[in-house]
């Protein structure tokens, strides 16, 4: 963590000016809004309503919607907080304003004041204490929300959030979300004190209040293409392997500018040509639908790993028939098969149930459900496609075989969060890969890492053992296809860059 | 001064103004009256531009106001309000020196006269620095007062001045206000809808009803010659104290007894019959000596007075 202290500060600080740059902006926005429906009542109705609309647009989503526009990286984090933090600015000036004595405004009239004078002077200052609630409001919300823009490329806190969850890292984790919380209280502390001064300090601090906005966003320097003319765009748990960016580093010598973002939006940012290399896995479908070319991994860096089902001996021990019926897929789905089947989620958008029915009846697998009751089996899925297509096979496979009932708790997040859920007895398996657990979850010495990482049943063998003894989880047999990193471009830039291999990519790079 | 030439005004589907016209003379003070709804608010709120109004003409000095920019307009005519509208963020002395710092006067000037005016006012010094909401109604309403003193503007719009006090504090104000020489001088129109007040501060009347002008004149015409119904019922519930403070020892002199030589200290004959009788209640006497403007001396006690104004009484119906 101590190597880590200048990375906690930097990002700290883009955080900062993320949350500032957009609470900026928002005012700018916001508040002329706000005077504005405050003056032609009728049209409040319609941006209040809007402004709502747009908060409820969940912030993963919203981050999704702005890449095929602003691409990625910092504008599209900007506008998004921008937008969350626009609903509590508006309202609030408008109800600062409208809350105001009319017999003040109308004194203000009659002395003569001009329209803007009682804008200035009676109006914006009587406001201010509810005015300043909202921009509360919205600074903590921006603080919150600005740990999401790591997902789309735009740092932060949030890289050590997300990666930490990646990585099975609590440190990291912490690392992460403390310094943001305590970032959300001082912020709102300061600014409870600034709305509670009497009216005369206000005056001045007002008059500093800009200033100190302004400087604040400043910190966040605009991510700006820096030495290598391409770019690449690897997820946080990428970033942290050896099977991964550390490998890059020490094994091949790449440099190459790298910005971290979330598994999510890495493919579209690539075919949106945002980015030029991606980490991505091997059979994932949109290699298929983005039309993206696998980089020969020439100094084998990225070890093939089996995936397999792991389960709790416990829930072994509660539906004795599950095992057999796990195993019924073993060595059923082969590396084409398996990206095929992603292709049809990913960019033929078949629903994953439907994808996973038809591959069970094409192997004559498939069985109707028993609707059974003798207890109900718990499955959970990652939050990518090829894990939700598993879990629906799975699921089917009990539901016709036994007499088991099913739920499945798909989505979670990350590795992290998945094993966590299996460990505490929140789910009873889901499917994971022999390198994530070895590399990831058991993380042993290194020496040990890189003398076993070449072979995959040396891999099987040695996370079966240690997850047996260590978590009393067991791997079941392997479904049979491979799943490993890889480094992915366009297909067009790779000919035309004439890049086939990792090391074609380092001595391009070098060259340009 | 002031010239209403057949305002009127609408809203949505109401007409609160229908073709009013009047005139008030140069330092007179004309009121306003009717009830809640009759227009009276929106007559004087259209004098200053606040509202604007459908059709007619506003002139004051001759000049029609909607050639002039309504904020300068506005700065050149003292505004009082029942709610007082005392910015809530500044200063006492902030809020007096509001329009002088709109007029950009320099700071010496701004702060000798806040200083005149508080006195006349008697406002304590300590209150300058005070914000609104420290000080008692009376006391805001002072400020009300000076706020649209300050700049000396030569009219004055007073809508409901007193209608936020309480009684005793009121009448002392309307006392108070009476006497100030600062506001004999002005141009004033106001609104009320309190009968007794009316009678107190007018010179004339302007009653009206649903947006229109029932009648306009002094408010001894008021009540003798009321021109229909509508005015004689408007104040017909407290007909007997307004003619008691409307009729003085003047107007029933023909009717008293004899005169008599007498060289004591004798009482004005304009003197209202609702102040004699305080005068003979109070000071527990018998008899009042009264003189008129020629120095004849009269006396009189309780009964010859209240005989007397009933005999002018009847004359002035039989008219």
């Amino acid at each position: 963590m101590s190597g880590q202290s200048d990375k906690l500060f930097s990002q700290t600080l883009q955080h900062v000016g993320l949350t500032f740059i957009s609470l900026t902006l928002a005012i700018a926005v916001g508040l002329p809004l706000g005077i504005l429906i405050a003056r032609k009542r009728k049209l409040s109705g319609m941006v209040l309503g809007v402004a709502g609309i747009l908060q409820t647009i969940p912030s993963i989503a919203l981050l999704g919607f702005m890449i095929p526009v602003l691409g990625i990286g910092a504008k599209p984090a900007i506008v998004a907080l921008l937008i969350y933090a626009l609903l509590p600015i508006i309202r609030n000036t408008y109800t600062g304003i409208i809350g105001i004595d009319l017999h003040v405004k109308e004194a203000a009239r009659a002395m003569g004041m001009s329209k803007r004078q009682v804008l200035l002077k009676v109006e914006l200052p009587l406001a201010m204490p509810v005015i300043l609630a909202g921009i509360r409001t919205a600074t903590v919300i921006n603080v919150g929300v600005a740990t999401l823009a790591s997902f789309i490329a735009a740092g932060g806190l949030g890289e050590f959030i997300f990666g930490g969850i990646s990585l099975n890292n609590t440190n990291m984790i912490l690392g992460g979300a403390i310094p943001a919380a305590l970032l959300a209280i001082v912020l709102d502390a300061l600014l409870s004190l600034v709305q509670k001064m009497d009216v005369r300090k206000l005056r001045k601090v007002l008059y500093i209040f800009p200033v100190v906005i302004l400087a604040l966003g400043a910190f966040y320097a605009l991510p700006s293409a820096y030495g290598s003319t391409l770019t690449a765009g690897f997820t946080p748990e990428f970033m942290g392997r050896q099977d991964g960016d550390l490998g890059l580093k020490s094994t091949y010598g790449l440099k190459i500018h790298t910005i971290v973002i979330s598994d999510a939006v890495m493919y579209k940012a690539a075919y949106a040509k945002e980015l030029d290399v991606i980490s991505g896995y091997s059979t994932d479908g949109r290699l298929k639908a983005f039309d993206l070319r696998i980089l020969k991994d020439d100094k084998n860096i990225f070890p093939p790993y089996f995936a397999a089902p792991i389960v709790r001996n416990e829930a072994l021990k509660q539906f004795p028939e599950l095992e057999k019926t796990l195993n019924l897929l073993s060595g059923k789905i082969t590396d084409s098969v398996m990206t095929d089947l992603n292709y049809r989620t990913d960019y033929l958008h078949q629903q994953p149930e439907q994808v996973a029915k038809d591959f069970l009846i094409s192997r004559g697998l498939y069985k109707t459900s028993k609707n059974g009751n003798r207890g109900t089996v718990r499955i959970g899925s990652k939050i990518f496609g090829e894990q939700y297509i598993l879990a629906e096979i799975y699921s089917m496979l009990i539901k016709g075989y036994t007499d088991y009932n099913v739920s499945t708790k798909t989505g979670l997040g990350g590795t992290k969060i998945c094993f966590d859920a299996l460990v505490n007895n929140q789910i009873d398996f889901y499917p994971e890969y022999t390198g994530t657990g070895l590399l990831v979850l058991l993380q042993p010495d290194p020496l040990i890492a890189k003398e076993m990482a070449h072979d995959k049943e040396k891999t099987y063998r040695y996370v079966s053992a240690e997850f047996e003894k260590r978590f009393k989880i067991k791997w079941l047999k392997p479904i049979g296809f491979n799943n490993s990193y890889a480094l992915m471009m366009r297909r067009k830039q790779s000919t035309a860059l004439n890049v086939n291999t990792i090391t074609d990519l380092k001595n391009y790079l070098d060259k340009n | 001064m002031i010239e209403l030439k057949e305002i009127s005004k609408k809203f949505g589907n109401t007409q609160a103004v229908k073709q009013v016209s009047f005139n008030v003379a140069s330092g007179e003070t004309l009121v306003l009256l009717g009830t809640s709804g009759c227009g009276k608010t929106t007559t004087l709120k259209i004098i200053n531009r606040l509202i604007e109004p459908d059709a007619g003409q506003i002139l004051i000095n001759g000049e029609n106001v909607t050639d002039q920019d309504s904020d300068v307009l506005r700065k050149g005519i003292g505004y009082v309000m029942q709610n007082i509208g005392l910015f809530p963020h500044y200063t006492i002395a902030e809020n007096i020196a509001l329009v002088p710092k709109l007029l950009k006067w320099d700071k010496a000037k701004i702060i000798s006269r806040t200083q005149e005016l508080i006195e006349k006012l008697r406002l304590p010094e300590s209150t300058l620095a005070m914000y609104p909401h420290e000080l008692s109604g009376g006391q805001q309403q002072r400020v009300g007062l000076a706020r649209a003193l300050i700049a000396d503007p030569p009219v004055l719009l007073m809508d409901e001045p007193f209608g936020a006090l309480d009684n005793l504090t009121r009448t002392s104000i309307q006392k108070e206000f009476k006497a100030l020489e600062e506001l004999r001088r002005k141009t004033i129109v106001m609104v009320t809808h309190d009968v007794l007040e009316a009678f107190e501060l007018a010179d004339r009347i302007c009653l009206l009803d649903k947006g229109e002008v029932v009648q306009i004149g002094t408010p001894k015409e008021l009540l003798f010659q009321p021109i229909n119904d509508i005015a004689k019922n408007f104040l017909a519930g407290q007909r007997l104290v307004l003619e008691f403070k409307v009729v003085n020892i003047q107007d029933i002199w023909c009717y008293l007894p004899e005169e008599i030589i007498y060289k004591g200290k004798s009482e004005n004959a304009g003197l209202s019959i609702w102040e004699a009788m305080e005068l003979l209640r109070k000071k527990d006497r018998d008899e009042l000596f009264v003189s008129d403007a020629s120095n004849t001396v009269k006396s009189v006690n309780f009964g010859q007075l209240t005989t007397a104004f009933n005999q002018y009484r009847n004359a002035q119906q039989h008219e």
